[in-house]
């Protein structure tokens, strides 16, 4: 579905990521996990190019995205992305937030949106907040609603940078909830986290990046129970 | 008692016999009154009105502009260089700290008595070099309140996959305007006033006709004291369709 070739970044002098290459199959839940500044949250931002690479391809469904011709607001609208700081719009309502995109981008009516909108509110229990505004909600809230605004334009793969280090300790299990559900209905993931419960139960792969690049890959139980890579196995010994 | 009759049988009386009260009444007489003087505070008035509504639409045109260029060449992504870009880039920035460098007294002498020495239009040319003058202002409290903004929030709009225009429109604009709008007002308060400066170059606006009756009754007190009191009414007044517009911007702020 994704995929990534020979992909680098840097910012001035800085390499962050050296040459990554990675694929994401469809259906898929890849969690990435690694140390602060080790190039993970710049490798997803690079997936739906909001960070530009400096070198390499990113090929979604066969079009190279990185090619300047290609559009890149038709591959955004098929990718949901989910931030640290949730990014909700303070100056609209819940439900306008929530219905912004598919009405101006997909050309929705209002009211199919708005239906659309709060079907999916209803599923994260927050349907009677449709009409407050987000400085009137929680972190965890803020964070379910930012995963809705999300699934309203029905994208293929959604994408998570840190979607719960900005949370109070008691809102991370709401937010990791809804994710959960997301994975059972068959959404193809791709989560940056530091949760490595979450990481172990749902993920399908984990990736360990560090240092640009990704050090060590598989299913999380042999990651966890038998780590290689000696990077890695200081890092687990410090994070569990 | 109408106020022409007791002008009269005041000014029969011996000038040292008035009480205080009678002789303020004379000079106010003198100001307002005599001749249909009052007029002349208005049509000054009028062009003062004129003046700030015509820099105002030429600063604010101008502001914008320089202010999307300027946010536009800063917020390009590293490595990236446009030289067209770059180059108007530099004429806006030269055009800033010129105007930011000098005073507007200056500026207003330079575009009246040597740019356009020749003119006659006073009023146009001193609504000219206010609007050139505000719009220096005007761009950098814009390209402040775009700057200011959280570029999560463009982001966001970015990965929804609203195109730039889009985000600038649903996101990003309106809430740098809510952000930049008291010290718009300001700037549009200072503008309100610097008006006054365009009768030195011949502008005939409130100052300028009041200067006229001062020197026409050798009194300048109570056209100097009109004058400020029509200037503090215009201020108050758009200070309070201020608050009005900024209390409604507010909604989403509530807690």
């Amino acid at each position: 579905m994704i995929d990534v070739k020979n992909l680098t970044k840097s910012f001035g002098d800085h390499q962050v990521l050296k040459g990554i290459d990675e694929h994401i199959y469809p259906g898929e839940k890849v969690v990435v996990i690694g140390p602060s500044g080790g190039g993970k949250s710049t490798f997803l931002r690079c997936l739906n190019l909001l960070e530009t690479p400096t070198g390499g391809t990113v090929t979604f469904h066969g079009v190279d995205i990185t090619d300047p011709k290609s559009d890149i607001n038709k591959h955004r609208q098929k990718m949901g992305m989910v931030f640290q700081h949730f990014n909700l719009f303070p100056h609209m309502t819940i439900l306008k937030n929530l219905t912004l995109a598919p009405v101006q981008v997909l050309k929705k009516p209002q009211k199919e949106a708005e239906e659309k909108a709060l079907t999916l509110l209803e599923r994260v229990g927050l349907a009677d907040r449709a009409d407050s505004y987000p400085s009137q909600l929680s972190g965890g809230q803020k964070q379910r609603v930012a995963i809705v605004r999300a699934l309203c334009m029905e994208p293929e793969v959604m994408l998570f940078d840190e979607p719960t280090s900005a949370l109070d300790p008691e809102m991370v299990g709401e937010v990791l909830d809804v994710m959960k559900d997301l994975a059972r209905e068959g959404m193809t993931m791709v989560v940056v986290t530091h949760e490595m419960g979450f990481a172990r139960e749902v993920g399908d792969r984990v990736l360990f990046m560090a240092e640009g690049k990704i050090l060590e890959e598989g299913p999380p139980s042999e990651l966890f129970d038998h780590p290689q890579h000696p990077r890695l196995q200081d890092f687990l010994s410090k994070v569990i | 008692m109408n106020v022409d009759a007791l002008y009269e049988s005041l000014s029969a009386l011996n000038k040292a016999d008035l009480s205080l009260w009678q002789n303020m009444f004379m000079r106010f007489y003198r100001a307002w009154f005599e001749a249909d003087r009052w007029k002349s505070y208005f049509e000054g008035l009028g062009t003062t009105l004129e003046v700030t509504v015509l820099a105002l639409a030429f600063g604010v045109v101008l502001g914008v502009l320089v202010a999307i260029v300027r946010t536009a060449h800063d917020q390009q992504r590293p490595g990236t260089k446009n030289f067209l870009l770059g180059f108007v880039n530099l004429i806006c920035k030269v055009y800033v700290t010129i105007i930011r460098g000098t005073p507007m007294m200056v500026q207003l002498l330079i575009w009246g008595f040597v740019i356009f020495a020749t003119s006659r239009s006073f009023t146009l040319v001193g609504a000219l070099g206010l609007g050139i003058n505000s719009g220096a202002y005007v761009a950098e409290i814009i390209r402040g309140g775009l700057m200011s903004l959280d570029p999560g929030q463009a982001e966001a709009g970015r990965s929804l996959g609203l195109n730039y225009i889009q985000t600038m429109r649903f996101v990003v604009i309106p809430q740098a305007f809510k952000a930049i709008l008291p010290s718009l007002g300001n700037e549009f308060i200072v503008l309100l006033k610097d008006t006054s400066l365009i009768s030195v170059i011949a502008g005939k606006e409130v100052v300028y006709a009041a200067r006229a009756i001062g020197a026409r009754t050798y009194d300048y007190m109570f056209p100097l004291i009109i004058t400020a009191i029509m200037y503090l009414i215009m201020v108050m007044l758009f200070s309070y369709l201020q608050s009005i517009l900024e209390r409604r911007l507010r909604a989403s702020d509530r807690r």
